[in-house]
């Protein structure tokens, strides 16, 4: 009865000139999720320096999701192949993310234009 | 809304159903004129009481159901979760994300910090089979940041 997670690459360049992977979420992300979610950065991790996260798309993320986000922070901790960060967060779960401390990990922005200002 | 009133959901032991208590919970709580960023907060302290019940409490049995019973008063809102399972007692720790990054934590077991976090009560009980529960409360003088 979980709804999928949809997922979708592009790429991306930031100011900086560098290009960037972005993965954009939408629908649902729950323990349903882990498998797509983790293939499509394996997809995309190497490729590019920088990975964004965009979760503009997410109407529903609940603890089991955010665990995978977490894992995804584990794996990118153990490679050096590019860093993550995200956007487009509602505010209500920048304020979540930021209680289990991700934003340690990765950091959080409004919306794309800022990711790409900094990335 | 007249206080006192109360609404009892059921739900199948099954994932993805915490979505109909979180909606339930949010009409209540919008009725009685609750911000919109404490529904935000009461939805997703909600879904995890659910999701708790749902795959600890009922171990994801079929033939068990989750009750959510929702009561008003005047400025609170409470929200019972109850479940087949024995309860917990514990009370939650704050996950520490450099030991999940870490790989030393494992990456979930957030969801009753986040309960904690984002609701004025929280308490878990340990009861027999269909006592066991969580009971959440907010308060709508009481605006978390």
């Amino acid at each position: 009865m979980q709804e999928a997670t949809k997922i979708t690459n592009r790429k991306a360049t930031a100011v900086s000139g560098a290009a960037v992977s972005i993965l954009a979420f939408s629908g649902d992300i729950s323990s349903a999720s882990k498998e797509s979610i983790l293939a499509a950065y394996h997809s995309v991790n190497g490729a590019t320096p920088k990975i964004l996260l965009d979760f503009t798309g997410i109407d529903y993320i609940n603890s089991s999701g955010i665990a995978i986000i977490i894992q995804m922070l584990l794996e990118a901790s153990k490679s050096s192949a590019g860093t993550i960060a995200i956007f487009g967060l509602s505010p209500h779960f920048q304020k979540v993310f930021t209680m289990v401390g991700i934003h340690k990990y990765a950091k959080l922005y409004t919306g794309e234009k800022e990711a790409l200002a900094e990335a | 809304m007249k206080n006192g009133r109360s609404v009892e959901v059921r739900l199948p032991s099954e994932l993805g159903f915490e979505k109909v208590a979180m909606s339930t919970a949010a009409s209540m709580a919008t009725l009685m004129g609750f911000s919109a960023n404490r529904i935000e907060d009461l939805k997703t302290a909600v879904a995890e009481a659910c999701i708790n019940a749902i795959e600890h409490g009922n171990q994801l049995d079929d033939s068990l159901s989750v009750a959510v019973v929702l009561s008003t008063t005047a400025d609170e809102l409470e929200v019972k979760v109850i479940d087949d399972g024995s309860g917990i007692s514990a009370s939650p720790a704050a996950p520490d994300i450099d030991r999940k990054i870490l790989g030393e934590e494992d990456p979930r077991g957030m969801g009753m910090f986040l309960i904690q976090a984002l609701v004025d009560e929280a308490e878990w009980h340990k009861g027999p089979p269909g006592k066991s529960f969580v009971r959440l409360v907010i308060r709508l003088d009481k605006e978390k940041p």
